[in-house]
C-alpha cells in the first residue's frame, strides 16, 4: 500500500508533468540555439573574411599607396591613416560635448529637463547615419567643398550619443557618498565632479568612448558625400582637404573590375574588422577594472 | 497657535544649560527641518559651546541624522528638504540671504557614519581638500600633520602613495577624519562615526575625539549611548513626538551636561531612554 509521500512522487506517472519538462527543454535548445547562431555568424564572418583577405595582407599593404589602375602592388596607407585621423579629430569632438552632457544630465538637470534630453539622444543615436552624411552636406559640403572636418563631424554626431549614455550610466554607478565627502569638504559642485566623479569614472568614459570609436571606423554612408571624392592618393593627414577612408576603400576596391582589388578589399575589411574587435575588447577591460574600483568603495 | 510669533516661542525654549564661561559657537533657534511638507525635527533650541564634544543621542528616526547635517547645511542636497528656524554660527544665520552653504561646509567639516574615501591614493585623499582651498604652501607638511591629528601617521607614512581603498575600515574612517581636519575647519560633524567599526577602531576614533576637541568643536551623533557617555561633554536627547494624526516627529527633549543627562536626568522620557526602558 502506498504512503503519501510515495503518491506525491510517482515516478513517470504524471503525463502533464512530463509535457511540462518536454516544453522546457524545448525551450531551452531554441535558446541556446539562438546564442549559438549570433557566435555562428561572427565567426562565418570574419573567417571568410580572413580567407580572401589574407593574401593580400603584407607590409606594403600597410605602408604604400594605392597605384594607378592596372599596375600592381600598392597598399592603403593613406586610407589607414585618413580613417585615424577622420576618427581622432571626431573623438575629439564627441567626448568632452558627450561628458557635458552627461554631467549636465545626471548632476544638473531637473527631472523634467532630463528626461527630454536622454530621449534627444535616444533619437539622435537610431538616426539613420545617411541622413547625418546628408545633413552635413547641405550644411558645409555644398558651400566649401568636401572635407575631412566635415566627415568628423558627421562621425562626431554618431559618436556623441553613444558617448553621453555610457558616460551617464557610469556617472549614476558612482556613489553619493563621493559627492557627499566633496561637497562636505567645502568644495564647489563642479570641482567635486570633476575632481572626484569624473576619475572615478574614468573607466567607463573611457568604454562608452571606445565603442563609438569603433561604431565611427566602420561608418560609410557618412562619408559617402563629405569625404569621398577628391581624396588624394598621397598620404595625407590634413583634415581641410577630403581623406581617404577605410569604408570608403573597401566600397571603392569591390566594384573594382580587378580581381587583385578585391582581395584588399576584404584585407581592409579585415583589418577593420580586428580594429574593432581589439576596441571592444579593450573597452571590456577598462569598463571590468572601473567596477572593481567602485565595487570596493561601497 | 494665535498671537504668539516664532520669537516668542523660541524665547519659551532657552537652552537649559548654560555655560557663562564657554564661547557658544551655534545657537540653534527653533529650528525645523521639513522634508516636502512633514517635519523631520522641529522646535529645537539650544547652544553647543567650543572645543567640547556635543552627542545628540535618540531612538532612531528622531532626527538625530537630519539635525546635524542642517548644521552644515548638506541638507540642502536632498531634493524638497527645508529648514525654518535659525541657526546662528558666531552670530551669522547659516541660512540667512547670501549665505553660500559651499562657504558654510569650509568651517564646518563632516566624517559620514560609512568611511567614504576617495578613490585616490591616502596621500591625495588628504591634499585634494587643501588644493581646493588653495592651501598649497606645504602641502606635504599639511598632510602629515593631518595625518598625525587623526592618529593615522604612523601606519600611512611609508604607503602615503598606496589607494586608500586599501586600508581597513577603522583607517579609512581616520583618513576622512585627517582630510577633514586638513583644511583647517572650526566644527567637525560626525554622523555615527564609529557604527561601521569594530569595537577597537571604535576606541580609537573615540580616543582621537578626546585629543581634537582641544583644537575643534565636535558634534557627533550617535545611536550608541556608552560611547555618548564616554566622549561627550554635553549631551542633547532628541526622541519622537506622535501627533494626533500620526504624524512623527523629532524634538529635543533634553539638553545638558553628560552626566547630569545619565545619572539625573529632569525629564522622565530621558530617564527611561537612558536607563533602556524605551528606545
Amino acid at each position: 500500500m502506498p504512503t503519501a509521500t510515495s503518491r506525491l512522487y510517482a515516478v513517470g506517472g504524471d503525463r502533464r508533468l512530463r509535457r511540462r519538462k518536454l516544453v522546457n527543454r524545448l525551450m531551452e535548445i531554441a535558446a541556446m540555439t539562438s546564442a549559438l547562431l549570433a557566435v555562428a555568424i561572427l565567426a562565418i564572418v570574419v573567417i571568410s573574411v580572413l580567407q580572401h583577405g589574407i593574401g593580400a595582407l603584407s607590409l606594403d599593404f600597410f605602408t604604400r599607396s594605392p597605384q594607378p589602375f592596372g599596375v600592381a602592388g600598392g597598399g592603403l596607407a593613406n586610407a589607414f591613416v585618413g580613417s585615424l585621423m577622420l576618427v581622432a579629430v571626431a573623438t575629439a569632438m564627441a567626448l568632452p560635448v558627450g561628458v557635458g552632457v552627461a554631467i549636465f544630465v545626471t548632476e544638473f538637470a531637473s527631472r523634467r529637463v532630463a528626461g527630454p534630453i536622454r530621449l534627444a539622444l535616444d533619437v539622435l543615436n537610431g538616426l539613420p547615419s545617411i541622413v547625418l552624411g546628408i545633413f552635413l552636406f547641405t550644411l558645409v559640403v555644398a558651400a566649401h567643398g568636401q572635407s575631412g572636418l566635415a566627415a568628423s563631424t558627421a562621425l562626431a554626431i554618431v559618436m556623441l550619443p553613444l558617448v553621453a549614455r555610457s558616460t551617464q550610466e557610469v556617472l549614476l554607478l558612482a556613489p553619493a557618498s563621493l559627492r557627499e565627502a566633496g561637497l562636505a569638504l567645502g568644495a564647489a559642485r563642479w570641482r567635486t565632479i570633476i575632481g572626484i566623479i569624473l576619475p572615478t569614472s574614468l573607466g567607463g568614459i573611457l568604454t562608452g568612448t571606445t565603442l563609438a570609436v569603433a561604431r565611427a571606423a566602420g561608418e560609410t554612408a557618412p562619408l559617402l558625400f563629405t569625404s569621398s571624392l577628391l581624396a588624394s592618393n598621397d598620404i595625407s593627414a590634413n583634415p581641410r582637404h577630403p581623406l581617404f577612408s577605410v569604408p570608403l576603400a573597401i566600397f571603392e576596391l569591390s566594384e573594382s573590375p580587378e580581381p587583385a582589388d578585391h582581395a584588399k578589399a576584404w584585407a581592409a575589411s579585415f583589418v577593420l574588422i580586428s580594429f574593432i574587435l581589439v576596441t571592444s575588447l579593450a573597452a571590456r577591460a577598462a569598463l571590468g577594472r572601473s567596477r572593481r574600483k567602485l565595487g570596493r568603495v561601497g | 497657535m494665535t498671537g504668539v510669533t516664532p520669537i516668542e516661542v523660541a524665547q519659551a525654549r532657552e537652552p537649559r544649560a548654560a555655560h557663562p564661561n564657554r564661547e557658544v559657537v551655534f545657537q540653534v533657534r527653533d529650528l525645523a527641518a521639513l522634508y516636502g511638507t512633514s517635519p523631520a525635527v522641529r522646535g529645537v533650541t539650544f547652544d553647543i559651546y567650543r572645543n567640547m564634544v556635543t552627542a545628540i543621542i535618540g531612538p532612531s528616526g528622531c532626527g538625530k541624522s537630519t539635525f546635524i547635517r542642517c548644521l552644515n547645511r548638506m541638507n540642502d542636497l536632498v531634493p524638497g528638504a527645508r529648514v525654518e528656524g535659525e541657526i546662528l554660527h558666531h552670530g551669522q544665520n547659516l541660512y540667512g540671504d547670501g549665505i553660500d552653504p559651499v562657504q558654510v561646509r569650509r568651517w564646518i567639516g563632516m566624517v559620514f557614519q560609512r568611511p567614504n574615501p576617495f578613490p585616490k591614493s591616502i596621500y591625495d585623499n588628504v591634499a585634494w581638500g587643501l588644493k581646493v582651498h588653495g592651501l598649497k604652501d606645504d602641502l606635504d607638511g599639511r598632510v602629515e600633520r593631518a595625518l598625525q591629528s587623526a592618529a593615522l601617521w604612523d601606519e600611512v607614512k611609508d604607503r602615503l602613495r598606496g589607494n586608500a581603498l586599501g586600508l581597513s575600515g577603522g583607517q579609512q574612517q581616520r583618513l576622512c577624519i585627517a582630510r577633514a581636519i586638513a583644511v583647517e575647519p572650526e566644527v567637525i560633524l560626525m554622523d555615527e562615526p564609529a557604527s561601521a567599526l569594530d569595537p577597537i577602531a571604535t576606541t580609537r576614533i573615540e580616543d582621537l575625539m578626546h585629543e581634537l576637541k582641544n583644537q575643534y568643536t565636535i558634534v557627533i551623533v550617535t545611536h550608541n549611548m556608552q560611547q555618548a557617555a564616554r566622549v561627550a561633554d554635553m549631551t542633547a536627547f532628541f526622541s519622537l513626538e506622535v501627533d494626533p494624526d500620526g504624524q512623527r516627529t523629532g524634538v529635543l527633549i533634553e539638553y545638558d551636561e553628560t552626566p547630569k543627562i545619565f545619572t539625573q536626568p529632569s525629564d522622565k522620557r530621558t530617564e527611561d531612554y537612558v536607563t533602556g526602558r524605551f528606545g
